[in-house]
């Protein structure tokens, strides 16, 4: 058991926040960002190699945030690994004691920073979430008995502000069945139309963690719809963040009543910022009160 | 139809630098089709050859350059042919290596492989195959995920489609939706919602298709 399937298990309203690795080995930083979200979220989430930026491994910071005494989330992409390399580090992970797995397909080499490499995909999400299930069960893919089953929470990733959505919530329903215990969506804006998504999610009785971008003024804003595709921030936030004397406060102040209006519809909240971790803890503190 | 398309020319240039007598070795199939090693690009490069200080021995455009007994019997029956340095090969990844299997002079490719195409009309190919060695179309409405999925997903769509888009490509269409549209039509999408197991890479250890396949077969048609 983790917190976080505990607290998933008690219905509790689980916050996670987002940490990428850094690219290279000075971690100063990163712990300390670590320290400042103790006892203010359930769970890190820590990325592999996000957007196909090259950093330090997931499977390494994630450890970094248990030896702090906190609980990660490992992400892993079926992108960089294929299934030999991708069981070995889930059982490592699970030795560890790192339980919690996020198990994602991962973004194209050719939207990062290495866009010569080469795409793996060995795996894709659902087949990797068959192959934690099937290590959690004892056994390797291929049927190979294990000298000790891992003991790993897997979740998968979500997409809920798309079109068309049927494949998506078909996609859903084969990760549940392929063993994935809860979700994480990508950042939401619009929590109306996201409630209407959660009636359609909800007959799967998984628990739904919904996402939650942290921005930090309106060009950011207007970057990320204007770059980062499935982004989609409505006029009225871009405006207030251009009108408000302090952008960054307004910023918070969004995501806290983002946050506040998350409580009924979903099972959490995943706190996501780019490159504004300093922030997090701000946020945190806001919305504990 | 093996779609090829041709090497930059320094690149070729490089490679043919230390040969004098280069021989030029087209293909009648694909890589005419693909406009990549038919008449014209033979005589373009013959040109060129000559342009950068070679002695471009000649060229013949084989049937089928991918033939070890026939790159032979071409090598064997060109005087220009048998006395040159080196083979141009303006043919696929296996033209090029059935020259170089029926000779052991040293060959030179002149074309990249791309992919196995779709003809939609002349001259226009579409990237639909590539060869992967166990075919998965009976279970994609068949259209091929392995292909034209640029992450090859056998279980899609994945989290960067957005509004039907593919993420690689922000003007092409998610072929994941493509594929639930296709099967929505037929009202089995529900199939979506079932995993496809990882796919066995087995068949990519194979080295050989022996003849005894293809006589097995004749004799099995023979005999019913
Ligand atoms: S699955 Fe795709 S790549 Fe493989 S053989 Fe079939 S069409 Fe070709
Ligand atoms: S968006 Fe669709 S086509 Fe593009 S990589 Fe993802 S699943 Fe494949």
């Amino acid at each position: 058991m983790t917190r976080l399937s505990e607290a998933l298990a008690g219905k509790e309203f689980v916050i996670t926040a987002e940490l990428s690795p850094r690219k290279g080995t000075l971690v100063t930083n990163f712990i300390k960002t670590v320290h400042a979200l103790q006892g203010k979220v359930h769970a890190i989430n820590i990325t592999d190699n996000q957007r196909a930026i090259m950093r330090m491994s997931s499977l390494a910071a994630s450890y970094l945030v248990l030896r702090e005494g906190m609980e990660p989330i490992y992400q892993i992409t079926c992108r960089d690994r294929n299934r030999l390399a991708i069981q070995s580090d889930l059982i490592g992970a699970s030795a560890l004691g790192i339980k919690n797995v996020l198990a994602l397909t991962g973004d194209h080499p050719s939207v990062g920073d290495s866009p010569e490499a080469k795409p793996v995909f060995d795996l894709d999400a659902t087949t990797l979430l068959h192959t934690i299930t099937r290590l959690n069960a004892g056994s390797d893919l291929d049927g190979h008995p294990l000298k000790g089953a891992t003991d790993l929470f897997p979740g998968a990733a979500l997409t809920p502000q798309t079109e068309p959505l049927e494949p998506v919530l078909l996609t859903m329903e084969r990760k549940i069945s392929a063993g994935a215990r809860f979700f994480q969506t990508q950042p939401v804006f619009d929590m109306d139309a996201f409630r209407s998504f959660a009636t359609l999610t909800g007959r799967f009785g998984t628990p739904v963690i919904v996402g939650i971008l942290l921005l930090h003024s309106a060009q950011q804003a207007q970057d990320l719809n204007a770059g980062v595709p499935g982004i989609k921030i409505p006029d009225v936030m871009i405006r207030r963040l251009g009108e408000a004397a302090d952008p960054r406060r307004e910023g918070i102040d969004i995501a806290a009543e983002l946050i506040r209006s998350a409580r009924n519809i979903a099972q959490g909240v995943h706190i996501m910022t780019v490159g504004q971790e300093k922030d997090l803890p701000v946020l945190l503190e806001r919305i504990s009160g | 139809m093996i779609v090829t398309e041709q090497k930059p020319d320094r690149e070729v240039l490089e490679a043919v630098q230390k040969y004098r007598r280069v021989f030029i070795i087209g293909c009648g199939s694909c890589a005419t089709a693909s406009r990549t090693g038919g008449e014209e690009e033979c005589r373009s490069w013959t040109e060129k050859l000559r342009e950068n200080g070679k002695e471009p021995s000649g060229y013949s455009i084989p049937q089928e350059t991918c033939h070890v007994l026939l790159m032979k019997s071409t090598i064997r029956q060109s005087a220009e042919a048998s006395s040159s340095d080196a083979f141009l090969v303006l043919a696929c990844g296996a033209g090029v290596q059935a020259v170089s299997a029926a000779s052991d002079r040293p060959v030179v490719a002149g074309l990249n492989s791309m992919f196995l195409g779709t003809t939609e009309r002349v001259g226009e190919f579409l990237k639909y195959c590539s060869l992967c060695g166990n075919c998965v179309l009976s279970r994609t409405a068949g259209i091929c995920p392995v292909t034209r999925c640029p992450k090859g997903l056998l279980n899609g769509p994945c989290g960067g489609m957005v509004d039907g888009r593919c993420e690689v490509d922000r003007t092409a269409a998610c072929v994941w939706v493509a594929i639930y549209d296709r099967l929505k039509a037929r009202g089995d999408q529900g199939k979506l919602a079932q995993m496809n197991a990882p796919k066995p890479y087995v068949s990519a250890r194979q080295r050989k298709v022996e003849p005894v396949n293809i006589s097995r077969k004749s004799a099995g048609r023979n005999a019913r």
